[in-house]
């Protein structure tokens, strides 16, 4: 795998690299379909969402601190608190529930 | 608005000082990534560079996690580009917000700092976008994004194992952090997230789904519900700029 790693480490990069410079230098007016519109409008929600659950029960060392660290995301981000604040909370609440479990 | 927009040294300051917090909370979440890469086979170097390469969160541990599980390179350009099709929308909406004249290396780089965060700052800026200030947020946050990765990656050897499992959460309450705000804010982003989750369940636990590889599912989960809520709720005019005013006008 270590020859083939770099191989993907460029597609990646070169993949995200288009993705975000083509409309940068390409694009001179607004999208106009509404559907395209539409699905990208969704697009970083609900890959996130998807992403996140339900990889997030098995990410920690046990279901219970990671549903724990879910619970104390989910609850700061509600209260908008900020990306770092809401994911250090989710680190130190599974942290601690795990000294306890 | 000229002079403020040519006043390149201080349009440069203040991109780093709006980038300060956006390179912390990176810091927390690439030190997860940098640990995640090793664990997953990739030596300090490659995760480094991967980091300094893609600067992208969900993007890079899907692409890890592509790598561990030997798929395809088509997989890869496949997981790269609908997990990170955000990037396009918003490099777009970019586009609206620069000088007609800014020539094209200056483009490119202000495309490479893309991210949700350094979207959010130079979005928001009054104005017309300065390139320095972009400079200036891009080169603060991603040094934060490679310095954290390498910090994982170099210390994930020899930090405590408690330690590291409460850091395997980090990236999750970023995401988080970033889909449940603008949920309050617009009830269809609710709906859409609340199925995203629901389809992605199934298809990671339901028999036959489930063998499916974690970087297609994403893709498939993304493509299908979003044009089930592009369908279903046409989103207003100007995403991801102004979720919070339409709102306002909108709904309740």
């Amino acid at each position: 795998m270590t020859d083939n790693t770099y191989i993907y480490i460029l597609v990646m990069a070169l993949v995200t690299f288009l993705i975000r410079a083509l409309p940068l230098t390409l694009i001179r007016q607004e999208i106009k379909s509404p559907f395209i519109k539409s699905f990208l409008y969704y697009v970083p929600y609900v890959t996130l969402s998807a992403m996140t659950v339900p990889a997030i029960f098995t990410s920690t060392g046990s279901i219970y601190s990671a549903a724990a660290g879910f619970a104390a995301a989910m609850i700061l981000a509600f209260f908008r608190k900020s990306l770092l604040t809401v994911a250090a909370g989710a680190c130190v609440v599974v942290y601690i529930i795990e000294l306890i479990v | 608005m000229r002079s403020n927009l040519f006043d390149t040294e201080k349009n440069f300051r203040e991109g780093i000082i709006s980038g300060i917090p956006i390179a912390l909370g990176y810091l927390a979440v690439s030190f997860a990534f940098g640990i995640q890469a090793v664990k997953a086979g990739l030596s300090v170097f490659q995760a480094t560079l991967i980091s300094l390469s893609n600067v992208t969160s969900a993007g890079q541990f899907a692409g890890i996690s592509v790598i561990a599980a030997a798929g395809s390179y088509l997989e890869m350009a496949g997981v790269q580009l609908v997990i990170n099709l955000r990037y396009m929308l918003m490099s777009a909406a970019l586009s609206q917000k620069i000088e007609p004249g800014l020539p094209t290396y200056k483009r490119l780089g202000i495309a490479f700092g893309v991210t949700d965060e350094i979207f959010g700052v130079s979005i928001t800026r009054p104005g017309m976008l300065a390139p320095a200030f972009s400079a200036g947020v891009i080169l603060i946050s991603v040094s934060g994004w490679v310095f954290g990765t390498f910090l994982g990656a170099f210390s994930g050897e020899i930090l405590p194992a408690r330690l590291i499992s409460a850091l395997g959460v980090a990236l999750y309450g970023m995401f988080i952090a970033i889909v449940v705000p603008p949920s309050r804010e617009d009830k269809n982003i609710a709906i859409a997230a609340l199925l995203a989750v629901a389809v992605s369940t199934v298809f990671t636990y339901a028999p036959a789904l489930k063998d499916i590889s974690s970087g297609t599912r994403i893709i498939i989960v993304t493509v299908m519900v979003s044009v089930i809520a592009a369908l279903l709720f046409p989103a207003a005019d100007r995403p991801e700029e102004k979720v919070l005013k339409e709102k306002g006008a909108e709904n309740d």
